[in-house]
This record gives structure tokens, C-alpha cells and sequence, in this order.
């Protein structure tokens, strides 16, 4: 199956960028995972955090608050005023 | 030393220590655009996502929200202008302040009372200076503009197009900024950021493609209220970006050809103080010729 083409992007710069397998965020609504292939969705984000899993199965995480989740065709973009890579 | 000569030495003098001046500011103002550029191009994946996702969802669903349906009367109109803290940059305020005159008085011939918001020190002069009414004003900080200042701004705008128009809110809210276009050319540009009326950015969905139907977690109506305000703040800040970097390039450019017209006027005033030499010393050695054949006559 194809991969998820995720970005993180803060208000001031682009965070992180790349394919990944699957991703998982924490909306207001509680933890949302993604799949390749999820539908269109829009999320409104909790603070809190957003863990990408990479196709060699290791992990970038990063943390976000105050902004939202965009997942259409595969293409799934995080968009929050503060985000920034959590030290692994 | 004769005065007309003096004269023109200090002439020379001045013009040469305006140089001076004026080429510093250019060289300054040239190393600045450089990183007033990087940060325009730095946010630019922000601004770009977020007007996709706003556009994708006031295209792809229907949704009655305040914030994207147009009012059946407009009455009132906030105008929010983006002017710098500083001059000497040509006619980047100006043209701003020109463009803003314009659009105010298009508006008022559609029957809409017209709310100032202000930023930079420029356009508050500008309206103090005519005794003129405006709301609300942001000075300071124009040449490296702060997303929380734009989150402010954001707040304010938003705060005011959700009241009633009977309790004073406004129904439409415009921006006016210098675009950025190139080095050498900034455009003052007029955009109405609500009720929406750009749609850019979407993708058109190819042949076998469906259109994506948004599902919004939690409900459109939260995700809406969430996303309108981020919208607005990262078009705002995208403007004070946009009108830093123009007013850099503004001011390099003014201050570039201060430097030209300075060089200009000490070759003109050099050659004028040479003439004013040259006839000094002719008319020295004409009173010695003459001394001296009045002296050799009365013998």
C-alpha cells in the first residue's frame, strides 16, 4: 500500500516532512491513527503529541498544540501555531 | 580662500557625509531583505496548508458558518492597513495610504461606514496627523513582525465580525499591504479576507478521482471556529511578513539612489568650485599684471 505523505508545519517554518506508515495525533476528541488510505478528515488538534512511524518502522514524534489535522489522499498535513520536534 | 569657493567646499563636504549616511542605510537595508525573505519563504508552508484545508472545507461542504457565508447587508467595513514604523523607504507608504484612501472611499459609495485598524507607526501619524478616527493600532515591530502580534490582531478582527452589526460589528474585514513581488518592484495590494472570498490553492481532483468528502472530528461546526481564526491570524501574519520584506527592499531602493543624487551633486559642485578657483587666480594674475604696468607707467 501506498504511504502517507505527512508534514508538520509550525506558523514560523516547516518542522518535518516525508512518507511515513502511519500517524497518530491527539485530537480534542482523544487519539486519532491514520492509515494509508483513511478518509478525508479534518481534525480540530489537543495539544499534545504527534507520532509518525516511518517505513523502517522507527519513530519521529513531535509536539503539537493550537491547530488541526488535514488527511486527504493520503496526503496528511499537521498544521499547529507551536510544533516542534521532540528529542528522541 | 575666495567665499564662492568656500561655499561650494562645504557643499561638497555635506553631500559627501549624506553619502556616507545614506550607503549605510543601503547596505543595511540589503542585508536585512535576505532574512525577511527567508522568513516570508519559512512560513509559507503554514499559510499555504491552512488556506488549503479553509478552502477545502468551504468547498466541499455545506456549512452555514458565520464565517463564510456573506451577510445579506453590509453595513460596516474594518479596513486593517500595514504601514512600517520607519520612513525613508520611497513611496511604500504612500502607496499603501493611497490604496487605503481608495478603497475606503469605494466603500462608502456602497453605503458602508468604514473602521480603521492600523499598523506601524506611518499610518498612525497618517491619521493623527489628520485628526482622523481609527480603532485600534499596533506600532513597533514592523521589521520583524511576531506571530503573536498577528494572533492579536487575529483576535481583534474576529472578536469585532462575530458581534451584531447593530452592536457595532463589521461585516467585512479588507487588508492593504505591500506585496512583495521582486527585488526591485512591491505591489500595494488590496485583499478581502471576510467573508472568504479567494478560494487558491485547491487542487483540482483528477478524472477518476472523487472529491474528497471531509469527515471533521469534532463537529464541523468546532473544527470551523477552530480553523477561521488560524486562518485569519496566518493571513495577517503573512501580510506583516510580505510588507517587511517589501519594506527593506523599499528602503534599499530609496536609499540607492540617495546615494546616486549624492554622487551626482559632488561631481556637479566639484566642477563649479574648480570654476570658482580657476576665475580666482585669473583674477589674481590680471590685479598683478595691472599693478605692475600702472607701477611701470607713473615712472
Amino acid at each position: 500500500m501506498a504511504d502517507l505523505s505527512v508534514s508538520v508545519v509550525s506558523a514560523a517554518r516547516e518542522v518535518w516532512s516525508g512518507e511515513a506508515r502511519q500517524l497518530v495525533a491527539r485530537t480534542t476528541e482523544g487519539e486519532i491513527g491514520i492509515l494509508p488510505g483513511h478518509e478525508p478528515l479534518l481534525g480540530v488538534l489537543a495539544a499534545g503529541e504527534v507520532r509518525v512511524t516511518l517505513a523502517d518502522g522507527s519513530v519521529v514524534t513531535a509536539n503539537a498544540e493550537d491547530g488541526f489535522l488535514s488527511v486527504a489522499n493520503d496526503i496528511v498535513t499537521v498544521v499547529a501555531r507551536n510544533a516542534e520536534l521532540a528529542e528522541a | 580662500m575666495g567665499a564662492q569657493l568656500r561655499v561650494y567646499r562645504q557643499k561638497i563636504k555635506t553631500a559627501q557625509t549624506t553619502k556616507k549616511i545614506t550607503r549605510a542605510m543601503e547596505l543595511i537595508a540589503a542585508s536585512r531583505i535576505q532574512k525577511a525573505l527567508q522568513r516570508v519563504h519559512a512560513s509559507g508552508p503554514y499559510s499555504r496548508a491552512v488556506t488549503r484545508a479553509v478552502s477545502a472545507v468551504a468547498t466541499y461542504s455545506n456549512v452555514d458558518h458565520i464565517l463564510t457565508t456573506e451577510p445579506e447587508t453590509s453595513e460596516r467595513a474594518a479596513v486593517l492597513v500595514f504601514c512600517s514604523d520607519r520612513g525613508l523607504a520611497g513611496a511604500f507608504n504612500a502607496n499603501v495610504l493611497r490604496e487605503t484612501e481608495e478603497l475606503a472611499s469605494l466603500l462608502r459609495s456602497q453605503g458602508k461606514e468604514v473602521v480603521y485598524y492600523l499598523v506601524g507607526r506611518k499610518s498612525v501619524g497618517y491619521f493623527t496627523f489628520r485628526k482622523r478616527a481609527y480603532e485600534q493600532s499596533w506600532v513597533g515591530g514592523t521589521d520583524s513582525p511576531d506571530p503573536d502580534t498577528a494572533a492579536e490582531i487575529g483576535r481583534a478582527l474576529v472578536d469585532r465580525f462575530v458581534q451584531p452589526t447593530s452592536e457595532g460589528g463589521v461585516d467585512e474585514i479588507h487588508i492593504v499591504y505591500n506585496r512583495f513581488v521582486s527585488m526591485l518592484t512591491q505591489a500595494p495590494e488590496v485583499v478581502r479576507l471576510l467573508p472568504l472570498e479567494v478560494v487558491e490553492g485547491v487542487e483540482e481532483p483528477g478524472e477518476k478521482e472523487i472529491l474528497p468528502l471531509y469527515e471533521f472530528e469534532p463537529e464541523v461546526d468546532n473544527v470551523l471556529d477552530a480553523l477561521l481564526p488560524v486562518y485569519i491570524e496566518s493571513r495577517i501574519f503573512n501580510a506583516m511578513l510580505q510588507s517587511a520584506a517589501s519594506k527593506q527592499a523599499a528602503t534599499q531602493k530609496a536609499m540607492k539612489s540617495a546615494s546616486d543624487n549624492a554622487d551626482k551633486l559632488i561631481r556637479d559642485y566639484t566642477r563649479l568650485a574648480n570654476n570658482a578657483r580657476q576665475a580666482e587666480i585669473t583674477q589674481q594674475i590680471s590685479e598683478i599684471v595691472g599693478g605692475a604696468d600702472a607701477l611701470s607707467s607713473a615712472k
